[in-house]
């Protein structure tokens, strides 16, 4: 099975930060008190505990599903200017 | 050393390397729109007579094999995003997406204005590829909206519904998601993807969004095959590209240019000045280049990556005489700060403070606000829904690196860029 990964929808997340309370093993804060959400896949012990943290978000933010994290993916796509 | 050898007084500045406007810029230098007639007087017959009976899969294969990149700025394959809506059938939606809501680009406007029909080739080529059920075109300024609609009533060939749209006027409307909202009625902000616009855009359909620079080579690829649009460029980044320069040059303006042309060439046509201090390149989301970047590099991705930088959407800025590189660049990130969408924590309040570091490093050339934007750049990078944190965390990553003579200047208490701006930096509309 490939792994699971978790995101956060930047435009739902106001920061309650429940999330990095709960999980901070794969999510910490930045500066702005926003969730930076760690790019690899979650290890198979922290799970269960990501399932409820997802569950736990007051803003619906948080997802877990297979698709690899787009931060992890630096040398891919490059800032695109708004007329793209 | 220098940006670019000063021309001798007189001396003709005759570009060394074709085509230089061609292209898209071939024709009468019109003041206005060329007329239907005239566009088709000069390629031969419509667009219809050119794709003949050819199916969508043949059309995508000339596609392909022009190698045709975006430019809009992404410089993503066009066949590829083709493709992607093809795959769900026909029914899809185009949206030619001229909105251009960099303030120092110019090229789109130019090109809707003076040459609509080449813009409106590629827009109906790519519906055919895609048996689209419904087009948009999208257009900053007035003027081009006029000449759009005038352009889309002298033509027979038209099978679907286009609408004529004027676009957003904040900067991150123009990006993708933030257009098609705006498209159904909404507010022109980005949205978190997936799902893709490919696959999920105008009304839940499968929609290609596409620069309308990108549309007007595709009608040409179209037209005149693939084989004759590599016979300008780089072989992995062929055709030429339309360039917007402005700052310390006596010809501000469009110009179009071979991709992979040297940026001195560029530079010396246009006739910059000899002892400007550096080139922004790829517009406010862009680098500076200095001198020795200038001197040996050439205008595609390829060719700008040892620098890191990329061409973007053509826009280059050259930085005059006494002007400072770090105040410049502080204006611009707090422009653009001012004008994020407002909805993701790490751009919202990220940005702001990383415009004040920068002007702090401005001024005072303080170690602390540069470690401080570095941080920041870290921790922001990647974390919008759309891409406008990137571009803005890259230009400040580039503005401390590119001007250290000036960060040591600035320490003690001394600057030597005084002169005014000759940026364009609009006063922020409110959010659409």
């Amino acid at each position: 099975m490939s792994g699971r990964y978790l995101h956060v929808d930047p435009t739902l997340c106001v920061g309650h930060r429940l999330c990095a309370e709960m999980l901070p093993e794969l999510i910490t804060l930045d500066d702005f008190g926003y969730p930076i959400i760690s790019a690899d896949p979650v290890p198979r012990h922290l799970g269960r505990l990501a399932r409820r943290t997802v569950g736990a978000c007051p803003a619906l933010a948080l997802v877990m599903d297979g698709n690899p994290s787009r931060r992890a993916r630096r040398d891919e796509p490059r800032p695109v200017p708004p007329s793209g | 050393m220098t940006l670019v050898a000063p021309a001798a007084p007189g001396e003709l500045r005759v570009p060394r390397s074709g085509p230089w406007n061609q292209r898209l810029l071939a024709g009468p230098k019109l003041g206005g729109a060329e007329p239907l007639a005239d566009h088709v007087g000069r390629l031969g017959g419509g667009i219809t007579d050119w794709t003949g009976r050819a199916g969508h899969h043949q059309l995508l294969e000339r596609v392909r094999r022009s190698g045709l990149r975006g430019r809009g700025g992404g410089g993503f394959p066009t066949a590829e995003k083709l493709a992607a809506v093809r795959r769900h059938g026909p029914g899809s939606v185009v949206v030619a997406n001229g909105s251009e809501t960099e303030p120092a680009a110019g090229k789109d406007d130019l090109l809707l204005r003076l040459r609509p029909h080449l813009v409106l080739d590629g827009l109906l080529a790519a519906t055919r590829i895609l048996g689209a059920r419904q087009a948009f075109l999208v257009a900053h300024t007035a003027p081009a909206v006029a000449a759009v609609e005038a352009a889309l009533r002298e033509r027979p060939d038209v099978p679907i519904p286009v609408e004529v749209v004027r676009g957003p006027t904040n900067f991150v409307g123009g990006e993708e998601t933030a257009l098609i909202r705006w498209l159904e009625g909404g507010q022109a902000l980005p949205r978190y993807q997936p799902p893709r616009v490919v696959d999920r855009g105008w009304r839940g359909l499968p929609t290609l969004v596409q620069n309308v620079e990108t549309l007007a080579h595709l009608g040409l690829v179209v037209r005149l095959g693939p084989e004759w649009f590599r016979g300008a460029g780089v072989a992995d980044e062929p055709g030429t590209m339309l360039v917007t320069l402005s700052g310390a040059v006596e010809a501000p303006g469009v110009y179009e240019v071979p991709i992979g042309t040297p940026l001195p060439e560029v530079l010396y046509v246009a006739g910059a000045d000899p002892g400007a201090v550096a080139l922004l390149v790829g517009g406010y989301f862009g680098s500076w280049l200095r001198a020795p970047d200038v001197q040996r590099l050439t205008l595609s991705r390829s060719g700008l990556r040892p620098a890191g930088a990329t061409p973007g959407a053509g826009v280059l800025h050259l930085l005059p005489q006494g002007t400072c590189g770090l105040r410049e660049s502080g204006r611009i990130l707090a422009w653009l700060a001012a004008q994020g969408a407002r909805q993701c924590g790490p751009c919202a309040f990220g940005l702001p403070a990383m415009a004040s570091a920068l002007n702090e490093v401005a001024k005072t050339g303080s170690e602390a606000a540069l470690e401080q934007l570095e941080r920041w750049g870290d921790q922001i990078e990647g974390r919008g829904a759309c891409r406008h944190p990137d571009g803005a965390v890259n230009l400040a990553r580039s503005a401390a690196s590119a001007f250290p003579d000036e960060l040591r200047r600035h320490r003690s208490g001394a600057c030597g860029g005084y002169r005014p701006s000759l940026l364009s930096l609009p006063p922020a509309p409110d959010p659409q």
